[in-house]
């Protein structure tokens, strides 16, 4: 465990020695719109140590249970009595297993956290409550062996992290985002849930495996149907486009302990339902199946990184990150289908171990981003990074985890994500096949994608830790930030010790990713020990030598540099270079905005940001300037462009439906009876 | 591997690391003679090093350890890769621990590296600078990604050592389509990786024009030193892996003696001081391009990467 050290600020850090006038912060906006309510009281000390303590306990359930599965040591178990009429049937495969696992590995580091966070952030009791509830939920739906059972748990989850998302309601953005999420998130399940009794239907059962045993035998439209339903339904809950706009803002407004679980494991989900359904019980399909998956994983990987780079506000920043991450999972998906179906299957496995071992990864080191930027809320009530520096001198341990995290987010060697992004690579290397002018077109495509995608993920995160870490402190709140309590700090630990471990030595992973491939109509992909050779392709790294390497080159360098060090004057500490003025301002500092200024002004024909400046004149002459303001806003593309047409056009259709709705009951009673006498007539007529 | 391979490798590390400050004195000496001026010498950024290293180590105000451990993060990431990447044999003992990835990965650490300390500072020309570099970087990391990439599809691996083989063995996969577009989506990525005209002018300290320099702004003495020196080693390995990659003649393979790793490491010098001198050469008659056009450069450079993978893919697809 590392502790935060607090100190009282010295003159070197803020605001400079030797100024002329004493530099003030501008004053703090809230997020609040006016007065803060006044806070309820803070949950009490065994509130807090319950609902930790039971978070922690399902998440180990979760690894054990996971565990367990991948070993083949567990089997379907049907409860009749849970649930009326259909009852619960868990049957938690290898593929379900390992999401389990993710789930726990998620959970434990929640449910530490959760202790210290609920005190200084007013955490409700309801909250406190719902969220071990929520945890069972998603271990449930990763352990769903019938329909009725996957959507009640699916619905069960997608309920209780909407509950956990309104917690703040007083706050005046937390019901827009909840209306966003429950709308979004609804739509999703109606999708996923017409997709399921229509396949249900056809096959005949509603057991998942028995499914799969009859998957092949079904009408080719009827597959096609389910895919695509499912690709937008769960594509919504992955935060893939076009459904992704609750993303940016559900996870700002949640408590941060919320953020991580619905960022690192409910998210994963939506790619366990696309793995689940589209490769596990109907794939190999049709080579478009995989060719769909693959366009939109990698629009939304662009997407996301693209308005990462530009948003400003800490966890929106890390919900779009959110968004790259799964569209690069979509794409290992959509290679491994396209593969798959194209009868490489090898090289298909490499692939789907890319895009699960990915998964992990980004569980893992989101995890850690949203609980070091819950961190940095509960320390300095800031999320905006424009008003944020200086965190270093102050917060050091924090700093160091939510380093952490980012170097795992920009997916450089020695990152927890870099091994994950090899290895897509790596299958899409390999995947040249003679005579397919198909895939000649279609992965260097990708390729291009996944490149441009990984180098503006590095923006995203020196932005992130540069300009809110490090530097001076740009507002009065970062500038004097309250020490981080010890259990946060060590959720935050044991989240970061997972990171680190998956940049390391992915090859613990190994067995867990061999078990669950099994079960995807894929060959097993084994990790070498230290180096990481696949099976039948030729290509090797070694993340854990290129650690040991840089650390010698690095203390080679050192040594080198100690050249003449018995000759030179003592060290010094001198002032900044103010170009030889005076009184070096915070003020004076690149934020966030100016940071990614040049990246806006490249990619201005996608972002489109709203910008302008209003001049207000002098009566007296025109040339004199009274008053300038500058605007600068960024909104999302998709949303603005696709949503509004989309909103407009269900509102008009409302107005419509409303003629109806006089308000006489004997008209309602009519409908009524005219609705019933149709659903019979309908059933007579289709049982003949 | 062998003991020779080891050698091989250490010399590569050495190579590097002395020569670096000597590539970058002849392209000096190059331009001055070339601008009819007589120059400080080929040793000159050798002695400037030394000047350096003896003077006071200056901690600028409210820095961090990020400022302080920068510049040998790049330095240090710069000597891996010189010791990972085929210069003088293909056969480097880690050179299956770092394949084409790991070192683009790593490049970008350096680039990471020195744009925190750019941030660290506080002030506003090292954000101006970690700004545009990042930008720079994150538009120059793709293209070098799909150029490498679109090489390694003949090979059959990302593993250096296995391309520059594959190169060796057969010099006319050089000239074919996907490999003339990678070269030259190379070379502009190269020349902007490295901070040369005419994306970045190394002799420039106007303000208002610099990447690099605003970054480093803050360093003096010691560290300075090895900035430099990093940015030296930086341009270096990236020329000697650019001819290696496309003429890798004399290069030592995995049986080679003793003799045949000093011919090769003869060998690389020549290349590597004559890539330098052409490139100086051609700089003279350059101008900076605006900072907004440079984007507009290495889109150009994308696209080219972009189909020298096509085709690579076609080529590989109608050849097996």
């Amino acid at each position: 465990m590392i502790t935060d050290v607090s100190t009282v600020i010295g003159a070197g850090t803020t605001p400079p020695a030797g100024a002329a006038a004493p530099f003030t912060y501008p004053p703090a906006t809230h997020l609040w719109a006016a007065e803060p309510p006044t806070p309820a009281a803070a949950p009490s000390f065994l509130a807090r140590v319950l609902s930790g303590a039971a978070t922690v306990a399902i998440g180990a359930t979760g690894i054990a249970a996971g565990t367990a599965a991948m070993i083949g040591a567990l089997h379907p178990v049907t409860l009749d009595w849970a649930v009326p009429l259909v009852g619960v049937d868990l049957d938690l495969t290898p593929l379900g297993g390992l999401f389990a696992l993710l789930i726990g590995i998620v959970a434990i580091p929640v449910g530490i956290y959760t202790v210290g966070y609920a005190r200084t952030q007013h955490m409700g009791r309801f909250s406190l409550t719902v969220l071990p509830i929520f945890v069972a939920a998603m271990l449930l739906v990763s352990a769903a062996g019938s329909v009725p059972t996957f959507l009640f748990a699916w619905e069960l989850m997608a309920a209780t992290s909407l509950v956990l998302v309104w917690a703040d309601h007083r706050r005046p953005a937390v019901p827009q985002a909840g209306v966003f999420y429950a709308v979004l998130t609804q739509l999703g399940f109606m999708l996923i849930l017409l997709a399921l009794v229509l396949l249900a239907a056809g096959a005949g059962t509603d057991n998942f495996a028995d499914i799969a045993a009859l998957a092949d035998t079904l009408p080719g439209w009827t597959r096609s149907t389910v895919f695509v339903l499912t690709l937008i339904g769960f594509g919504s809950k992955a935060g893939l486009l076009p459904l992704h706009a609750w993303l940016p803002r559900a996870h700002p407004e949640a408590p941060s302990p919320v953020s991580a679980l619905m960022s690192g494991a409910m998210v994963a989900l939506g790619a366990y339902g696309l793995a689940r359904i589209g490769l596990q019980l109907l794939g190999p399909g049709p080579r478009w199946w995989g060719l769909c998956l693959l366009a939109i994983g990698a629009a939304s990987a662009l997407f996301g990184v693209l308005s990462a780079s530009v948003a400003t506000d800490l966890k929106r920043l890390l919900a779009y990150s959110t968004t790259e991450n799964m569209g690069l999972v979509a794409v290992g998906l959509g290679v491994a289908m396209l593969l798959a179906s194209s009868g490489r299957i090898q090289i298909a496995a490499i692939a789907a171990t890319a895009a699960l071992l990915h998964l992990v990864a980004h569980a893992a080191f989101k995890t850690l981003g949203f609980l070091s930027a819950g961190a940095v809320l509960a320390s300095t009530g800031e999320r905006d990074l424009d008003r944020m520096g200086g965190l270093v001198h102050r917060i050091p341990a924090t700093t160091v985890l939510f380093g952490i995290a980012a170097l795992g987010a920009s997916g450089l060697p020695l990152g927890a994500g870099f091994v994950s992004e090899w290895l897509l690579l790596q299958s899409l290397i390999h995947s040249p096949t003679p005579n397919d002018p198909l895939l000649a077109l279609a992965v260097p495509m990708t390729v291009g994608a996944v490149a441009l995608t990984t180098g503006l993920g590095v923006v995203v995160m020196v932005k992130a830790f540069g300009v809110g870490f490090l530097a001076r402190p740009r507002s009065a709140g970062a500038a004097d930030p309250l020490p981080v309590p010890r259990s946060m700090l060590a959720g935050m630990s044991v989240i970061a010790a997972a990171c680190v471990v998956l940049a390391v030595a992915p090859v613990v992973m190994s067995p867990a990713l061999t078990s669950a491939l099994r079960g995807l109509r894929v060959n097993a992909a084994p990790l070498g020990p230290v180096l990481l050779r696949l099976p039948g392709v030729a290509g090797t790294v070694a993340p854990a030598v290129l650690g040991a390497g840089l650390l010698i080159a690095v203390l080679l360098v050192v040594l080198i540099s100690r050249h003449g060090i018995r000759t030179r004057p003592k060290p010094v500490t001198s002032p900044l270079w103010a170009c030889g003025a005076d009184g070096l301002t915070p003020r004076m500092q690149y934020t966030a905005t100016s940071f990614a200024e040049p990246l806006q002004r490249v990619f201005d024909g996608v972002l489109r940001p709203d910008t302008g400046l209003e001049l207000d004149r002098h009566p007296g002459s025109q040339y004199v300037i009274a008053h300038a303001a500058y605007r600068a806003r960024q909104r999302d593309v998709i949303e603005e462009h696709g949503y509004t047409p989309v909103l407009r056009a269900v509102r008009a259709l409302a107005q419509v439906v409303r003629r109806a709705h006089t308000g006489s009951l004997h008209l309602y009673l009519a409908y009524g009876g005219a609705g019933l006498l149709t659903v019979l007539i309908v059933s007579l007529v289709a049982s003949r | 591997m062998t003991a020779i391979t080891a050698l091989a490798t250490v010399g590569q590390m050495a190579a590097v690391f002395l020569g670096a400050p000597w590539v970058i004195g002849m392209m000096r000496q190059v331009r001055a003679r070339m601008e009819g001026r007589v120059g400080a010498g080929i040793g000159q950024p050798w002695r400037d090093l030394r000047k350096l290293l003896h003077k006071q180590q200056i901690t600028p105000t409210g820095t961090t350890a990020v400022f302080a451990i920068a510049p040998a993060v790049v330095a240090g990431s710069t000597l891996l890769i010189a010791a990972a990447i085929p210069l003088i044999t293909t056969a480097s003992p880690l050179d299956a621990a770092a394949d084409l990835f790991a070192v683009v990965g790593l490049l970008l650490i350096g680039t990471v590296a020195l744009a925190l300390a750019g941030l660290d500072t506080g002030t506003a020309f090292g954000g101006m600078g970690a700004s545009r570099g990042i930008m720079v970087a994150a538009l120059v990391e793709p293209t070098m990604l799909m150029a490498v990439f679109a090489l390694s599809v003949p090979a059959g691996s990302t593993n250096l050592g296995a391309i520059v083989s594959t190169t060796d063995a057969a010099p006319w996969l050089a000239l074919s389509p996907s490999a003339l577009l990678s070269l030259a989506a190379l070379v502009l990525v190269i020349v902007a990786e490295a901070g040369r005209l005419p994306v970045d002018n190394p002799s420039t300290h106007l303000e208002l024009t610099m990447i690099h320099e605003a970054m480093v702004l803050e360093y003096a003495g010691p560290r300075l030193a090895v900035v430099e020196l990093a940015s030296g080693m930086r341009l270096t390995v990236l020329l000697a892996l650019l001819v290696n990659l496309f003429a890798p003649i004399g290069i030592a393979g995995p049986e080679a003696g003793v003799a045949g790793v000093l011919v090769a490491t003869v060998v690389i010098v020549v290349k590597v001081a004559a890539l330098a001198a052409a490139l100086a050469f051609v700089e003279v008659f350059l101008a900076k391009l605006r900072l907004f056009r440079v984007p507009e450069l290495l889109a150009g450079s994308f696209v080219l990467g972009l189909l020298a993978v096509t085709s690579a893919y076609f080529f590989a697809g109608a050849g097996s």
